[in-house]
């Protein structure tokens, strides 16, 4: 059974005069898989991720995790990161990390550990008492990581969260991501709009067309699960973004309202 | 020196030179001592009042009417500006009205106040939060607006319902601008309480000053005209210290 699955899922906006952003869109994510979607912009990217999230309901179709219906709520064992900086100005990256765990009905020192183990994963600990204003935008991100992986997802949402950050910061926080992938076995699910990342990071990448976005491509990568940045090399990858590139490029001179 | 406490002494600076320049006006008797007591003979009455006794009741009385009204119109401010910020059509039929709010001499309706509710302390409280409360009202529609939407996204993925999302995320994110309307909610009940004991009271700080006017008792009235300027003060003073330190944490370096 596939981990997390939509069918014939379609969104449209507004009253009057409805924008039809996404969809039909099927897609079955693998339990523990690496998928990356890429696509124009303003493709519904990520209206795409709300709808898996349950932070919007589809117009039309059906969206599951494990099995359940997602219905306008985030299930249980759902994480998203978001691509704007979303940690809490008010809390020390301590108390950030340890934000959704406050509730939880979890033995103290099982709390303590996991928000350790969080924050040095992260390569927080000399911050753990600092205020997100004092760190970087890409600190600030790992934060936000780390937030979500206290909670243990099952299913981890991404969009863009590298976005916003330098191609250096990109690339190892890219390294981070994976290794977290891969110690934590959960699937993932990343939108982003930078190729290489996609072809770099995922198990298989979902191309995306212009708006209303359909997946027009989805491309096996074929990576070892113990891969890191240094796949650049690999004539392989070239071969990847190549290909990756040829998909979108029509569909990104058709979201720029050119002709082919 | 730091750069704050350079502003600070200027500050400081100032108001000593101001009051150094009213003691020397009345000290060379440019100005009448019958109209204005000199700084330094204020501080003496203070003491003096304040050291007979016959003050206490009055600053008691007065400082939980503050108190109250202080406590109620913040509370009721920021769920009067939850609950319109949440209705937008009601928010934009409800705007003009905040912002000509303060047009309106809220102390007009005080008699009418006293003949419904009595010469108690009830008609004191409730001016003190008609004057105090539009204001929190306004900075929390104001702070309610400035909170990011990905803030309220991340309570969803949180999954945390509509009270734990208004408590743990909304309410921090929008603490800086809560701050400005508890300062202002502050000064606000505390004029309008003591304005209302001077005008129709047989109690309270606002009448005793009253009374030592009507008296000619100008050591006593300018004694607790002074002490009521230095509780405003400190309480203002706290609250601006407090701001600060919450700013600070949001602030890089």
């Amino acid at each position: 059974m596939p981990h997390a699955t939509l069918r014939g899922v379609v969104r449209r906006f507004g009253g009057k005069q409805p924008v039809h952003a996404l969809g039909p869109i099927d897609l079955d994510l693998a339990e523990g898989e690496f998928f990356s979607v890429v696509g124009p912009s303003g493709c519904g990217k990520s209206t795409l991720l709300d709808v898996l999230a349950g932070l919007g309901r589809p117009t039309e179709g059906s969206v599951r995790f494990e099995g359940r219906p997602v219905l306008g709520e985030v299930p249980e064992g759902v994480g998203v990161v978001f691509q704007e900086d979303s940690s809490f100005p008010w809390l020390t990256v301590r108390d950030n990390v340890g934000f959704g765990l406050r509730r939880a009905v979890l033995p103290q020192a099982e709390i303590h550990s996991r928000i350790e183990h969080a924050i040095h994963f992260m390569g927080l600990a000399q911050f753990s008492a600092h205020y997100p204003a004092q760190l970087s935008g890409g600190m600030r991100q790992r934060v936000c990581i780390a937030r979500t992986l206290v909670q243990k997802p099952r299913l981890i949402l991404l969009d863009e969260p590298f976005g916003a950050l330098d191609q250096q910061t990109r690339l190892l926080m890219g390294d981070e991501l994976l290794r977290l992938w891969r110690e934590t076995g959960t699937t993932v699910l990343l939108i982003t709009h930078a190729l290489d990342e996609a072809a770099m990071l995922s198990d298989r990448v979902g191309v995306m067309s212009a708006r209303p976005g359909r997946f027009i491509d989805l491309v096996e990568t074929g990576w070892p699960r113990d891969r890191d940045s240094r796949v650049v090399s690999d004539p392989h990858f070239g071969e990847l973004t190549a290909r990756l590139w040829t998909s979108l490029r029509a569909e990104s001179m058709r979201a720029m309202g050119r002709s082919i | 020196m730091s750069r704050s406490a350079a502003v600070f002494g200027v500050r400081v600076l100032l108001v000593a030179s101001l009051v150094m320049l009213l003691e020397l006006l009345c000290r060379t008797g440019i100005v009448n001592a019958m109209s204005i007591l000199p700084p330094s003979e204020m501080v003496a009455a203070m003491m003096t009042v304040l050291a007979s006794g016959d003050a206490t009741e009055a600053m008691f009385r007065t400082f939980s009417t503050v108190g109250a009204a202080f406590a109620l119109s913040v509370a009721l401010g920021i769920l009067m500006g939850a609950l319109i910020h949440d209705l937008p059509r009601l928010r934009r039929a409800i705007d003009p009205v905040l912002a000509s709010y303060y047009s309106v001499p809220t102390f007009v309706f005080y008699p009418l106040l006293v003949a419904l509710l009595g010469l108690s302390m009830a008609p004191l409280v409730l001016l003190g939060v008609m004057s105090a409360t539009p204001a929190m009202v306004v900075s929390t529609l104001a702070g309610l607006d400035s909170v990011a939407p990905v803030l309220r996204r991340v309570a969803r993925v949180q999954r945390l319902g509509p009270v734990r999302t208004l408590l743990n995320v909304v309410l921090p994110a929008a603490a800086p601008a809560l701050f400005g309307g508890v300062k202002l909610a502050l000064s606000y009940a505390l004029i309008g309480v003591i304005a209302g004991e001077f005008i129709l009271s047989g109690s309270g700080l606002g009448y005793a000053i009253s009374f030592a006017y009507q008296s000619f008792d100008n050591s006593a009235m300018y004694g607790l005209m002074l002490f009521v300027l230095l509780v405003a003060m400190t309480a203002n003073g706290l609250l601006y210290v407090w701001e600060g330190r919450l700013a600070r944490r949001r602030q890089p370096g």
